[in-house]
């Protein structure tokens, strides 16, 4: 918590110390209201009231209890308008930390859970810096000035009532200690039930084809009677602190007038008596409003676990360095004759190993992609393909060796202009609300990365991809095969797309996914099994259109099928993240047993026959 | 957590902000849900009612204080008036009032204790059902709702019920009696100055309604902004390596702003707004305070009253204003718990699949004999998608389901295992139709290996053994054995104990691999195999491919396939295209008709014959 609040910038404190600031007046104007109450006692007993007079004490009150309303309402604008920047301004460093994460975070985080901690957990945090901190400067304000006011009578009311107050700060700092860490544990266990419930309904045609409904129902019940329990301990902990205080209040109401009655029938005169007596019914209000202020505390204490837990998980995203960090070299190298060299990819020795994984993704990778050569990469699963060409575009690190995209090692790049180079398409693919355009036409190339083909400059600014090319776009959905079900959406390139690509099948989006990586006209592209989802005919299709348009640009293709890559310039072949062979499909067939094995399970003895 | 719009039932759903949000979300039916609420409560009538009663107690108690001190002042103001005090009366008085407000605490403990208690366990049973509905809802609902909005309603609105149960519930019966009872008690003490002090605060009460009507717009408002918010917050950290490779960054970060800005915005006021709710409740608190000090006082003047009245009045307005800010605080919270109840409600109250205890429970498929008579199906009305599908699958034939994606293979398992119901016709297994045997028994005569890998969380062996019964350790090994798990398991540190979570996961092939061997040991006499061996590598897939071999030795098996290894072994071939089934027979025959089978064949291996 306290970490949070070191991410409050100046303008946040101006307005926090404005807010308390116009809170002191407001205490100061309403502990005033009681003094014109003793006066008026006084007036009453003395006999030299008269209405006017008493209207014009009147008068006055209604002044104070109005500048009160009116400095709390000042007072609430101003912490309203900080705690509603704070959060704004805590989201967005959350929202820009999390761009920066490689892959490697977010998989540590997990999305769900990154996306909990950029909502919910920052309405905790505001709610407990809108409310909570207010209530916190408050009380001991309250506590203070009230507590000034009455050391001017009789000290034996100023000990009764810090002593009160002593005793319900104890008692409010034992149940806290003791609800403490019950709330922690109520977060994790409605963790388990959101899993459990998760769980339920993944998983509900297997639960239903195996008739394991009571099994499951077992399983939720259990994670759920443990929350319930949990939290009846610790919200009946904090229970006990409204009534404490509202027994302290009353109590010390009693008291005080108790010591009052022995403090006039000791004054001995009727003078003092009454002094002492206008005094008592003052004091009785200022030690009511002291421990109220106390009891609005008990709100703070609610909040306070929950605040607490949530600015914890923030905090871990915030401090969390990102592992990859940018470069600087925007250029690749140039040839020996001069010209930029466009559309490697080498890999010099590298090795790659998953975070707090005990052995080697990859070991001792070795091989170059030339310029406008297609490389197949085969192997089985978890041989390492996805983990190997998630190191062209820098999602991960490598950890032992060099990865050199047109001769420049991926670290010195500055990430935007090695990215501008690649066109990566996923195995599952990820489309975004808005248009089939604004889906192609996605993202940005910067101005230092080479154009490959014929219609452009090399190195002529383009940055960013705006506005969309008509032509290029279409000739994108045309290469990748969707333009059949593109022009029969209302709008056509307008056609609206829903969060996620639901409303497209799986193969529709898989489609636009990959003219989205052609739109871009990279030097390398990427293909991480990303015909799988296509059926044959299409996928042979999209791969004759590209040999045909992606002029000199190199593919880099990851694939489960042979016929996806058989006629690649180049297939290596991965097995337990190493590379077990490398040449083309006829040499492959012929020497190299893990090719051979893969082949036979999926080709006919009469296609064996002809490499 | 994906939050979309959808309809459910009769209620269109909104997202939901953060669990505590506190928003505003207008009920369609404000009595509907709570009698809906208070129906859930009915088990717990009983403690419900001794709540009421030690409300109404505590309440009491707290009212008797007062009258106390007000006779500890006159006797007081008679002392200073020169009778003679008498100390030790007073000082019994005190006790017995300190006695009477600790009774009175005691009792909102228990009042509270009881509540929260109560509450949790209604908590606790509206989870339970939710969880226990989820198995009764036929899946062709479920598979249009979103589980991201499920799951917040297992969370988020059932929390903001409990939440509103356990404590403006409450805050709404103890202000309710709270508020009567000292109306009744100041009007008894003095009829004229309650008037006054009642006067004064509806006035405040007033004022309050308004500021609440204005306010929310902006609560609305703010709830639209947060949805759209998480919705992009969501889609940029899923599709983060997308983003990342393209650079989208800039784009995302700019649309992120402007939602942010907007969010803030009404952040703000909507929480100034309903800040202002507090400063107004101590306005009515101090209008009231002075307006019976000025009142009391020209009366005490005036010698209508005594000076002990005041004291006890300035009490009772404490008292009384108190429970006006804790009910306008609670109907607000009252309404977004019963907007939170809709929602549950509404699911809660779907409609379910139609029982099935008078069909037949334990059919036991001796041959296996499938047939598929005159089929009609369309998962939305009115559009049939499998028309008049004839077809009969011979006691251990193997048939293999092929078509390019989207062209309905799913459809099949879908109908054999019963998750959806037939338009007409029957599918008759050995001579009995599945529509008079019990779900759970057409369930009991199937396993089933699925494309989504589902595991659950617990140990490898019960994910293995899961729904089937007396499975001895020396089965599940030799299923593991046979798809090349079993090495792997025992080098696990904790062998098939090693419990399945997000700190131990297995690679997708090794969780195709697990569902097969689940599918190994339930000994069921058919097989449905939903293109279940597509994300098992090539290399293992002969391992699988064996296994599989065996077991569909004897049984009758429906395999949907992508592989041709699977295709050419199988008995028969349906081949579908948009969801009819277009062709049927041998893979030679298919071949031979040259129809769309073979088309799709042949496009598979044109780059073959071409090189």
């Amino acid at each position: 918590m306290r970490k949070m609040l070191s991410y409050m910038q100046a303008k946040h404190w101006r307005l926090f110390a404005l807010s308390i600031a116009l809170m002191f007046l407001q205490v100061f104007l309403d502990l005033k209201l009681p003094d014109y109450m003793s006066g008026i006692t006084e007036k009453v007993q003395t006999g030299t009231a008269t209405t006017r007079t008493l209207l014009r004490d009147g008068g006055f009150m209604l002044l104070c209890a109005l500048g009160t309303t009116a400095t709390a309402i000042a007072g609430n604008f101003c912490s309203s308008k900080m705690s509603a920047s704070f959060s704004q301004n805590l989201r967005s460093r959350i929202f820009h930390k999390v761009q920066t994460f490689s892959k490697e975070e977010i998989d540590r985080f997990s999305t769900a859970s990154l996306i909990t901690r950029s909502t919910n957990d920052v309405v905790q945090i505001q709610n407990f810096v809108s409310r909570g901190l207010r209530m916190i400067v408050r009380a001991p304000l309250l506590v203070g000035l009230a507590l000034y006011k009455m050391s001017m009578r009789y000290w034996q009311w100023t000990a009764a009532t810090a002593v009160t107050v002593v005793m319900v700060a104890v008692v409010i700092v034992i149940l806290i200690r003791f609800a403490h860490p019950r709330f922690r544990r109520m977060q994790k266990l409605t963790d388990e039930v959101n899993r459990s419930m998760r769980e339920n309904m993944t998983g509900m045609r297997v639960i239903r084809a195996y008739n394991a409904e009571r099994y499951q129902m077992d399983n939720f019940e259990t994670a759920n009677t443990n929350l319930m329990e949990n939290e009846q301990k610790a919200r009946n902990i904090l229970r006990l602190m409204p009534s404490t205080n509202q027994f302290a209040t009353n109590a010390l109401t009693v008291v005080i007038y108790c010591i009052g009655a022995y403090l006039i029938a000791s004054s001995g005169s009727y003078a003092l008596g009454l002094a002492v007596f206008t005094d008592m019914v003052v004091f009785s209000t200022y030690a009511s409003k002291m421990l109220m202020g106390i009891s609005s505390l008990e709100m703070v204490f609610n909040m306070l676990p929950r605040a607490a837990t949530s600015a914890e998980r923030i905090n871990e995203i915030l401090e969390t360095e990102p592992a990859i960090v940018s470069g600087t070299e925007t250029e690749g190298m140039k040839k020996e004759d001069g010209t930029p060299d466009q559309g490697t990819v080498e890999f010099r020795h590298v090795s790659f190993r998953y975070p707090e994984a005990s052995e080697n993704a990859l070991s001792d990778i070795s091989f170059t992609a030339h310029a406008g050569e297609t490389i197949g990469i085969i192997g089985s699963t978890a041989s390492g393909k996805t983990s190997l060409v998630s190191l062209i575009p820098r999602l991960y690190e490598a950890s032992e060796g060099e990865v050199l995209v047109d001769g420049v090692n991926v670290r010195e790049y500055d990430c935007e202009a090695l990215r501008s180079r690649l066109s990566y398409v996923t195995q599952s693919a990820v489309l975004f609300t808005g248009t089939v355009r604004s889906n192609v036409s996605y993202g940005r190339k910067t101005a230092g990365a080479g154009v490959k083909h014929g219609n452009r400059i090399p190195g002529a600014g383009n940055d960013p991809l705006e506005p969309a090319d008509e032509d290029r776009l279409w000739s994108a959905v045309d290469i990748s095969q969707a333009r059949e079900f593109v022009e029969k959406m209302e709008g056509k390139l307008e056609a609206p797309v829903m969060r996620g690509g639901s409303n497209v099948s799986g193969g529709q989006k898989q489609r636009l996914s990959i003219a989205r990586g052609v739109y871009r006209e990279p030097e390398i592209f990427i293909f991480d099994d990303a015909f799988s989802a296509l059926d044959y005919k299409t996928d042979r299709a999209l791969r004759e259109a590209l040999r045909k348009n992606a002029g000199t640009a190199t593919s880099i293709i990851v694939a489960s099928r042979i016929a996806t890559i058989r006629d690649a310039d180049r297939i290596l072949v991965l097995d337990e993240g190493r590379i077990v062979g490398e040449g083309t499909h006829e040499e492959l067939l012929l020497g190299c047993r893990v090719y051979q094995e893969i082949a036979y399970t999926q080709l006919t003895e009469e296609e064996l026959k002809i490499g | 957590m994906a939050k979309e719009s959808y309809q459910l039932g009769q209620v269109t759903m909104r997202s939901s902000g953060g669990p505590r949000g506190r928003v505003l979300e207008k009920p369609h039916d404000f009595k509907e849900a709570w009698r809906q609420i208070l129906h859930y409560a009915k088990p717990y009538r009983v403690r419900i009612i001794a709540v009421l009663i030690l409300a109404v107690g505590a309440v009491l108690f707290s009212l008797f204080g007062p009258n106390q001190l007000k006779n500890i002042t006159n006797m007081i103001v008679e002392g200073l008036n020169g009778a003679s005090m008498d100390l030790t009366k007073i000082l019994r008085i005190s006790i017995a009032a300190v006695a009477l407000y600790l009774l009175s605490s005691a009792m909102m403990y228990f009042q509270n204790y009881l509540t929260t208690i109560t509450a949790t366990r209604i908590n606790h049973d509206l989870r339970r059902d939710i969880s226990q509905k989820i198995n009764h809802i036929p899946l062709s609902r479920l598979d249009q709702s979103s589980f991201g909005d499920l799951l917040s309603r297992v969370t988020n609105d059932i929390d903001t019920i409990g939440e509103s149960l356990s404590h403006s519930a409450v805050q709404m019966i103890r202000g309710l009696v709270t508020f009567l009872f000292a109306s009744a008690a100041m009007l008894l003490t003095n009829v004229p100055l309650a008037l006054v002090a009642l006067a004064s605060s509806m006035l405040g009460f007033l004022f309050m309604k308004i500021i609440i009507t204005k306010s929310q717009k902006y609560f609305v408002l703010r709830q639209r902004y947060l949805g759209e918010m998480n919705g992009h917050i969501e889609e940029m950290y899923a599709g983060h390596t997308i983003v990342k490779s393209y650079n989208g960054e800039q784009d995302s970060l700019k649309r992120f702003e402007e939602l942010n800005e907007k969010l803030y915005v009404n952040n703000y006021m909507s929480q100034f707004l309903s800040g202002m709710m507090m400063p107004f409740m101590e306005f009515v608190g101090n209008l009231g305070y002075l307006m019976v000090c000025v009142v009391g006082a020209i009366m005490t003047a005036n010698h209508l009253i005594s000076f002990g009245t005041i004291i006890a009045f300035i009490i009772y307005v404490k008292i009384f204003t108190q429970p006006l800010g804790m009910v306008s605080q609670a109907v607000t919270a009252l309404q977004s718990a019963a907007a939170a109840a809709e929602r549950v409600f509404a699911f809660l109250g779907e409609k379910e699949m139609e029982d099935e205890t008078d069909k037949m429970q334990d059919f036991r498929a001796e041959k296996g004999e499938v047939v598929f008579d005159h089929v009609h199906f369309g998962y939305t009305e009115g559009r049939t998608i499998i028309r008049d599908f004839c077809f009969t699958a011979k006691p251990g034939m193997k048939v293999a389901i092929v078509g390019p994606t989207g062209a309905g293979k799913t459809t099949m398992v879908n109908l054999l295992m019963r998750f959806y119901e037939l338009h007409s016709g029957e599918i008759r297994i050995d001579g009995t139709n599945i529509t008079d045997m019990s779900r759970a028994n057409v369930r009991k005569l199937f396993a089933m290996v699925l494309q989504d890998t589902w595991l659950f969380e617990g140990s490898i062996r019960d994910n293995i053994a899961y729904g089937s019964q007396n499975v001895t350790d020396e089965e599940i090994h030799e299923a593991c054995r046979r798809v090349g798990l079993h090495r792997y398991i025992r080098s696990l540190k904790d062998g098939y104990d090693t419990v399945i979570n997000d700190a131990f996961s297995l690679s997708a092939g090794q969780r195709q691999l697990m569902t097969i061997a689940r599918a190994m040991v339930s000994k069921k006499p058919l097989l449905i195999l939903d293109e279940a061996t597509s994300s098992v590598d090539t290399r293992t897939e002969q391992l699988v491919q064996d296994a599989m071999e065996e077991l569909t030795r004897g049984r009758t098996s429906f395999t949907i396939a992508h592989r041709l290894s699977t295709i050419r072994n199988a008995d028969v071939i349906l081949v579908m295209k948009d969801g009819d089934i277009v062709e049927q027979g041998t893979h030679s025959e298919l071949l031979r008709q040259n129809g769309f089978y073979a088309e799709l064949w042949n496009s598979q291996f044109l780059n073959a014959v071409s090189i």
